[in-house]
């Protein structure tokens, strides 16, 4: 499942390279963006009904997983498509550069190392949802892991059988009942909702004045963290465009991020501590 | 009384003559279940090694390079094969990948390193049935295996113009798994017309006898399975959802792997009925995407309106919704036989089929030293009668193991072995 990724990497980069290929990007993104959003096909005919309609095989009122409230599809299904390419020509190129320079080693570091700094995020979460256990084991993994585990480097919290209390704004909401709101696919960053894309803005802004970024206050420093930050995240997710071989990928991912998203709330409702 | 044992050993002297290949006594497996076996992957110690890296390149074909692809595909632009190539000559190994596969999928690069190991090199095609062949290489309604074949095969030179430059071949043989088994027996009687490749050796994986067949009982699988019928998929679905969610989260760092299944699997002990249902859905939504993919490269009518253009921005939900709800059953009875009917009248559904049976190719199969076959007692795409009829067929090449599911024992070691033995031939 394709999860959120700062875009901030993108703007990154230095190689000659990566500014043309950002450009042509830019391009891309502008032209498919601004083409039509419409999400009706076009006619170029007197149309015929199909001999399997839709009318025929859905009862009215019955929910179907495949129907997920999606106002903006036009402009999603764009946006997917953008995300496609940037995908496929600028953002996966760099992480492939990435994971061949570095050792397999390495780059898990990186990993506990960005885990670490984000224990902000799941610490204010926990707190919001009253998880006081959760939050405890938040806290004391961060200062494991910031002491033993050498500045986040390494992750002896999990060896003592502390778990990661994943959480973000985004599960707050829907925690106190919002809802998904719509189904957005942001360029860039990917599958999310109204309720999690805002859940997300708040989660930056707080790790932006009470997160790392607030202790170096040094702005090469944010950008370089946020570069790492966002190929270490696209390191660590497996999905691949067109994996699924079908001509409904964004259908599927539609729902089952949808689907996921439930579920991760559903949790936040029924455990205290992962 | 003796006069009985006399008989009864009469009864089983022919069977035993006919007996296929034996299998060896160390042959181990561990799930009995066929629908375990085909689900879960093989802890690692089952396992046979393969290395990690092989040389392997991409390239693509356009068998029909002035088609216009739709813009609601706008993904796709030709069809891509893969080479894992030898420094030094080689038999060559054209690859099928079994239905809905691409050429890439976790089981076609593991056997295309099986086959690299071995010493071949080998071309790896994606199978008729997934979309991206359906886009740019079928030449028609995809479904009917005599004429899927002619379109591999069409792929299989292109693919050949591709790489005969930069590898040295002594020889082609001709392999592929399930459906891909399948195609392999169809495109070897092709060849025997157009010799292009001459093929020392064509290796059935695990093959459909009837297709027809094989497709339905999957597609059974599902709509006996969920509980209530199929009007209550989507809360079943939700249910086999977050159980899944609930042990991926236990598997821990590792993630989905063979070795975090199979602990889960002793742990939890799936329900069967589950796991039957989720292996009849992968190939009902294998079935629906090509239906619904086929329908749009010719026109529409059966699931898209006819005179309309889906663009990228279109809206498919409703076409997704109904082509879930269509199985390979209701394409075939009511598109694909029509269709066929328009172009020779007179066609009768039973004659169709036929086109879609190894019996019809039997006796070009039977007796035909080059054909080799690797199958299971308990593969869950077979109906009854037919792993006898194959073993009757392929005779000493035939290779049968007593379980194993639909291809879940592949890269046990006793498999690998009668797969590579086979295409090496006796002789090296």
């Amino acid at each position: 499942m394709k999860k959120h990724a700062p875009c901030k990497g993108s703007n990154n980069l230095r190689g000659r390279r990566g500014r043309g290929r950002a450009r042509l990007l830019v391009v891309a993104a502008g032209a498919i963006l601004a083409a039509g959003c419409s999400t009706l096909p076009v006619t170029t005919g007197p149309v015929e009904p199909p001999l399997r309609r839709y009318e025929d095989f859905v009862k009215p009122g019955q929910p179907n997983m495949l129907e997920v409230k999606d106002s903006v599809e036009g402009f999603n299904r764009g946006s997917y498509r953008f995300n496609y390419y940037f995908d496929e020509y600028l953002y996966r190129p760099v992480v492939r550069g990435y994971e061949i320079i570095m050792p397999d080693y390495l780059e898990d570091r990186v990993s506990d190392a960005i885990d670490n700094l984000n224990e902000i995020t799941n610490l204010t979460n926990n707190l919001f949802q009253f998880k006081l256990k959760a939050a405890g084991v938040t806290v004391s993994r961060f200062v494991i892991n910031s002491t033993v585990g050498v500045a986040g480097l390494w992750d002896p919290a999990t060896h003592f059988g502390l778990k990661r209390q994943t959480d973000d704004f985004g599960l707050t909401l829907g925690h106190y009942g919002t809802g998904d709101g719509s189904y957005l696919m942001l360029p860039v960053f990917g599958a999310s909702n109204v309720r999690d894309t805002t859940g997300f803005v708040a989660d930056l802004a707080t790790f932006n004045y009470i997160g790392p970024v607030a202790w170096v206050n040094d702005s090469t420093a944010t950008w370089v963290y946020s570069g790492v930050y966002a190929v270490d995240r696209r390191h660590r997710t497996p999905f691949r465009y067109r994996q699924t071989g079908s001509p409904f990928e964004y259908e599927l991912i539609r729902t089952l991020y949808t689907m996921k998203r439930d579920f991760d709330i559903e949790q936040t409702k029924t455990k205290d501590v992962k | 009384m003796k006069s009985l044992l006399v008989l009864a050993l009469l009864m089983i002297l022919p069977a035993a003559v006919l007996a296929a290949a034996p299998v060896p006594p160390t042959y181990f497996y561990p799930f009995v279940n066929p629908y375990e076996a085909t689900v879960m992957e093989l802890p690692r110690e089952f396992e046979v090694r393969l290395p990690s890296e092989i040389p392997v390149r991409e390239f693509v074909v356009h068998p029909f390079p002035k088609r216009h692809i739709p813009e609601v595909f706008w993904y796709e632009n030709g069809l891509t094969c893969s080479l894992a190539y030898q420094d030094r000559e080689a038999p060559l190994v054209f690859l099928i990948a079994g239905s809905g596969s691409r050429f890439d999928v976790p089981r076609m690069l593991k056997l295309q390193k099986v086959l690299y190991k071995a010493g071949f090199h080998v071309i790896s095609i994606t199978s008729p049935t997934h979309m991206d062949f359906v886009v740019n290489a079928a030449s028609g309604l995809p479904g009917i295996a005599s004429d899927d074949a002619k379109d591999l095969y069409r792929v299989m030179e292109l693919a050949w113009q591709k790489v005969r430059g930069d590898v040295r071949v002594s020889s082609f043989m001709l392999a592929g798994y399930s459906l891909g088994g399948f195609d392999a027996a169809f495109i070897a009687r092709i060849d025997d017309r157009e010799h292009r490749f001459d093929f020392k050796r064509v290796l059935l994986i695990n093959p459909p006898v009837c297709l027809y067949d094989s497709v339905t009982a999957l597609d059974q699988l599902l709509v006996d399975n969920v509980p209530g019928g199929m009007d209550n998929f989507d809360a079943w679905f939700r249910g086999v959802f977050s159980q899944t969610m609930q042990l991926a989260e236990s598997w821990g760092p590792g993630g989905l792997s063979g070795e975090s299944m199979y602990r889960t699997y002793k742990r939890m002990q799936p329900s069967e009925s589950n796991l039957a249902a989720l292996i009849g859905l992968t190939a009902r939504m294998n079935a629906a995407d090509m239906i619904f993919t086929a329908d749009v490269m010719n026109g529409g009518g059966y699931i898209v309106p006819k005179n309309v253009r889906l663009t990228s921005t279109t809206s498919l939900t409703r076409y997704a919704i109904v082509a879930y709800k269509t199985s390979f059953a209701d394409y075939f009875n009511e598109w694909l036989l029509p269709h066929y009917q328009i172009k020779e009248p007179g066609l009768t559904r039973q004659a169709l089929l036929q086109r879609e049976n190894l019996r019809a190719l039997e006796p070009y199969l039977r007796g035909n030293a080059k054909f080799g076959m690797v199958h299971n007692e308990d593969d869950i795409i077979l109906v009854p009668g037919d792993i006898e009829y194959l073993e009757r067929v392929f005779g000493d090449r035939a290779w049968i193991f007593p379980s194993g599911g639909h291809m879940g024992n592949m890269f046990q070691p006793d498999v690998v072995s009668a797969i590579t033995g086979f295409l090496k031939g006796k002789e090296e």
